[in-house]
């Protein structure tokens, strides 16, 4: 039962059938996709294998960069509204009595795992004129009559917000369960108030948790495919709602492909940017 | 015959030498306690012997069989881990019969075989709580049961008292060899705590930095330790450089001794246990029969109840005694007084290596 | 203490945001009449007998279930034996294959689902129903890699050695001392790719958007022809359902250490 680097084929075989399945079902189709990008386009058919750059020049379109910058930017915002609640809401969710922090913590999972789909139709309903919020503000005496919020910037932010909350809380945890709560404590006992022992002990030694994060949930928001179709209007379209509408609708998978390419690499670079970060906090 | 045989174990991680060539020849029943300080070694080797780690050189041998490439599970012998590893998910009974069970032995022998062995252990009436039921020391005879249940050629034990108190552990050392007399199996035991090595061992072999320095009896291991660092590492003594003078005579701080066995001329290091050393009220300068006495002050003294140590300036080397309170010299601390070595107490030891 | 009451306030706060929307859902699930109005009017529960007794969303709540039933069995199936061969060997090389297991969940998922299009299409077998067990089951194996990376390495290798010096070989200790400790990280590896894949939507819809429907899939259709109470209620039953795995993953599991925090009793 020695713990050594096996050596007969009888040691090496339990890896084989998870080896065959990743390498089948997850790099080779990866692989075709990469591929795929650069095929040619049979209009109004498939594709068929060529070597072209054409799907990529589509690119430099001011369409395209619009699309992007649009997606970068509503990830970036989401990163940081999401990020800005969650850290101090885990913060004090860590020092919870056991039982409300599990508590907490399958209501966050719930969500988290809910489909956005369900999270679409749900805040679109809460924004809705007939059943939304906006009766509730005219029940109070806040508003005139009831109103539609949906489909706007602001319901597909809040989506993408509320979306993004369980996930960033759940990146957080593990970080701050293990800070260690006796540099608060010091802080106190040198007369820091809570507030101010947050922000000059806490934030500062988890810098880097805080950069990582923020990377992680905007990689986490980029990904987002149905809530700008369900909550936004069409120009608030990311990239992820144009692959899919390239791949699926106009049957165009070259061009797809090259954009999910792109966002591969934007992702893989942004994620190789967390790790970094979240590395070098732990040398630290 | 011997029973077991280890001839030249080497383990190496990488550029570092955990155990030495390591050779040893243990014979049928013996008691033996691998001796030294944390990271010496010790766990490594026995490691090696039950198959846990694969040596990088030498060979292992059981009744003249070679077992060097045998696997842990075909070896057939009896291990206590440190943590005592008993299996969570188990009783106290289910555990002891863990070896019987994986050979397809009938329920009802392994319950019988179970019952026997906490018998043996002395803590009948257990077998159906689980083992986070148990107490340390239930635990700690429970893990000893199981290590027996198979009644193996080799009983192995690795620190298996560390986590009980220091009261449990004198009664269960003392246990442990009388359980090990009655069974006569072949025993051996890894500790850092010499008093557990002297209490339970028939040989104690004393490790440092890999190397084995000397495999002897408790009394031989205490009386004629083989070289400096057994003499420190076992028990409390007074470290002398010393440089032979003449045949028979040293030169050490403070004054000149007579000695036998030493060697004709160079340097040498000479080791006293403190209750050797005796305390004369007034200062001897070695004349008048006085032999191997050497000056000094008393720079402190205490009374630790069975006894008195006094802790002495000899030419600016501090020299330890104690004596029994009933034959306590009439010092006081600052007070000049000498201190004798007697020539036969003195044990000569090759001089210290720098490392 | 006045901070004391403000974190009180802010938590609750958050905890009303984050219900609310579902809050709205269950109250219109329960409209007598088939609109969208809230606070509801009348009492109904129709729209959750329609769930089973309508053909279209049985199928597709069937359809949704033997999915995650099957792939997160084949998640499981897949993660188990690379976990228990990176703990069980030192086989630093094997870690390409753990990073390759938790690539596809970091990904935005419309890439994975890209590559499952293409390849699906590539081989002939686009469309067919058990094409999305195997892209869920390769989609979500992160979720048993980890829970499982995170039960063996809970496992004390002392139990291990202690067991083959009682003559236990390898096989004979997976049996019966290391699969008994980490059956709850099987179980709860098992239960987060079972919920996450009957929550899936856009890996389903690339691979059989167009000859199945999963409850996700039904639900999306459904909003682009208008609204339906059925909906709503389905989303309440899929939130219950969801809730409910992951309650009884924390009453029999250790959740918080499952993600990632220190258990306090190490």
């Amino acid at each position: 039962m020695i713990r050594r680097a096996p050596r007969t084929f009888a040691e090496h075989s339990p890896i084989l059938f998870p080896a065959l399945m990743l390498v089948v079902f997850f790099v080779i189709p990866f692989s075709l996709m990469i591929a795929v990008s650069v095929f040619r386009r049979v209009p109004g058919g498939f594709y068929e294998p060529d070597f072209v750059f054409s799907n990529y020049e589509r690119f430099l379109t001011t369409f395209f960069g619009g699309v992007m910058s649009f997606s970068l930017g509503l990830a970036g915002l989401v990163a940081a509204v999401a990020v800005g609640i969650a850290f101090p809401f885990t913060y004090r969710l860590v020092r919870l009595p056991r039982p409300n922090q599990i508590r907490w913590l399958v209501f966050l999972l719930s969500i988290l795992s809910l489909s956005e789909v369900i999270i679409g139709f749900a805040w679109s309903t809460l924004l809705s004129r007939t059943a939304g919020i906006t009766n509730l503000f005219v029940a109070l005496g806040l508003m005139a009559e009831p109103q539609s919020l949906s489909p706007s910037f602001g319901a597909l932010l809040a989506g993408l917000v509320y979306q993004a909350f369980p996930y960033t809380v759940l990146v957080l945890y593990p970080a701050l369960a293990r800070f260690d709560p006796y540099l608060v404590e010091a802080a106190r006992t040198l007369g820091a108030s809570p507030l101010r022992a947050f922000f000059t002990v806490v934030v500062p030694a988890l810098r880097n948790t805080i950069v990582a994060t923020t990377i992680m949930v905007f990689v986490f928001a980029l990904g987002s495919y149905l809530l700008p179709q369900l909550l936004g209007r069409p120009q608030h379209w990311t990239l992820s709602v144009l692959i899919t509408d390239q791949a699926i609708y106009q049957s165009n998978m070259p061009f797809a492909a090259a954009m999910a390419v792109f966002l591969v690499l934007v992702s893989l670079a942004l994620v190789g940017l967390a790790l970094l970060a979240g590395r070098r906090e732990e040398v630290a | 015959m011997s029973a077991l045989v280890l001839d030249g174990l080497t383990k190496r991680y990488g550029s570092t030498v955990a155990v030495h060539g390591a050779s040893l020849r243990i014979p049928h029943g013996q008691f033996v306690c691998l001796l030294g300080p944390s990271g010496c070694g010790k766990t490594t080797l026995l490691r090696m012997i039950a198959g846990l780690e694969e040596p990088s050189g030498g060979r292992l041998l059981i009744d003249d069989r070679d077992i060097t490439d045998t696997p842990a599970h075909t070896r057939e012998f009896g291990m206590v881990f440190q943590s005592l590893a008993l299996f969570p998910h188990l009783t106290a009974g289910e555990n002891i019969a863990y070896p019987l069970r994986i050979r397809g032995v009938s329920r009802a022998d392994q319950r019988r075989r179970a019952e026997e062995l906490l018998e043996l252990v002395r803590l009948p009436g257990v077998a159906d709580r689980p083992v986070s039921k148990l107490s340390g020391g239930q635990r700690q005879r429970v893990a000893i049961a199981r290590a027996l249940a198979l009644s193996p050629k080799l009983f192995l034990l690795d620190e298996p008292l560390s986590a009980l108190d220091a009261k449990l552990r004198e009664a269960m050392q003392i246990e442990l060899k009388q359980l090990q007399r009655r069974l006569g199996i072949t025993t051996i035991v890894v500790t850092h705590d010499q008093r557990e090595a002297m209490t339970m061992a028939d040989l104690v072999v004393v490790m440092s930095q890999g190397r084995i320095h000397q495999a002897a009896s408790p009394m031989e291991v205490y009386r004629q330790p083989a070289d400096a660092f057994v003499a420190d590492f076992i028990g409390l003594t007074n470290l002398l450089d010393g440089q032979v003078v003449q045949p028979g005579t040293v030169q050490v701080p403070g004054g000149a001794l007579s000695l036998p066995n030493l060697p004709p001329s160079g340097r040498v290091l000479l080791s006293i246990r403190p209750e050797e050393v005796i305390v004369h009220p007034t200062s001897g300068d070695g004349s008048n029969g006085s032999l191997n006495r050497l000056p000094g002050t008393l720079s402190f003294m205490r009374d630790l109840g069975s006894s008195v140590e006094f802790r002495i300036d000899v030419a600016g080397k501090e020299i330890i005694a104690l004596s029994r309170p009933q034959d306590r010299p009439p010092v006081e601390p600052g007070g000049a007084l000498s201190v004798e070595l007697p020539p036969g107490s003195c044990v000569v030891l090759p001089p210290m290596v720098a490392s | 203490m006045p901070w004391r009451k403000l974190n009180t306030v802010v938590a609750s706060l958050i905890a009303l945001v984050l219900s609310a929307p579902l809050m709205v859902v269950a109250g219109v699930s329960v409209n007598a009449k088939k609109s969208l109005t809230f606070p509801p009017q009348g009492f109904s529960l129709a729209w959750y007998a329609e769930v089973f007794t309508d053909p279209g969303w049985r199928g597709a709540l069937i359809a949704s279930l033997v999915v995650a039933t099957l792939s997160a069995a084949l998640a499981v199936v897949i993660a188990f034996p690379l976990a228990w061969f990176l703990w069980r060997w030192r086989a630093p090389w094997a870690r390409a294959f753990e990073i390759l297991g938790m690539t596809p969940f970091i990904l935005p998922p419309v890439i994975t689902a890209l590559g499952f299009l293409s390849f699906w299409a590539a081989v002939g077998e686009y469309g067919s129903p058990w094409t999305v067990v195997v892209s869920h089951a390769v989609f979500f194996v992160t979720l048993p890699l980890v829970t499982l990376s995170l039960g063996f390495g809970a496992v004390d290798r002392a139990y291990v050695e202690a067991a083959a010096t009682m003559g236990a070989d390898d096989r004979t200790v997976l049996r019966t001392i290391v699969m008994p400790l980490v059956r709850p990280y099987v179980i709860s590896g098992f239960a987060f790719a079972f919920v996450l894949s009957l929550n899936e939507y856009i890996v389903a819809y690339m691979v059989v958007g167009f000859t199945m429907e999963t409850l996700p899939i039904k639900i999306f259709n459904a909003l682009r022809y208008g609204y339906t109470p059925t909906m709503a209620a389905v989303t309440v039953l899929f939130v219950s359902l969801t809730a409910l795995v992951f309650g009884l993953i924390a009453f029999f599991g250790d959740l918080p250490r499952l993600l990632g925090a220190w258990a306090k009793h190490d």
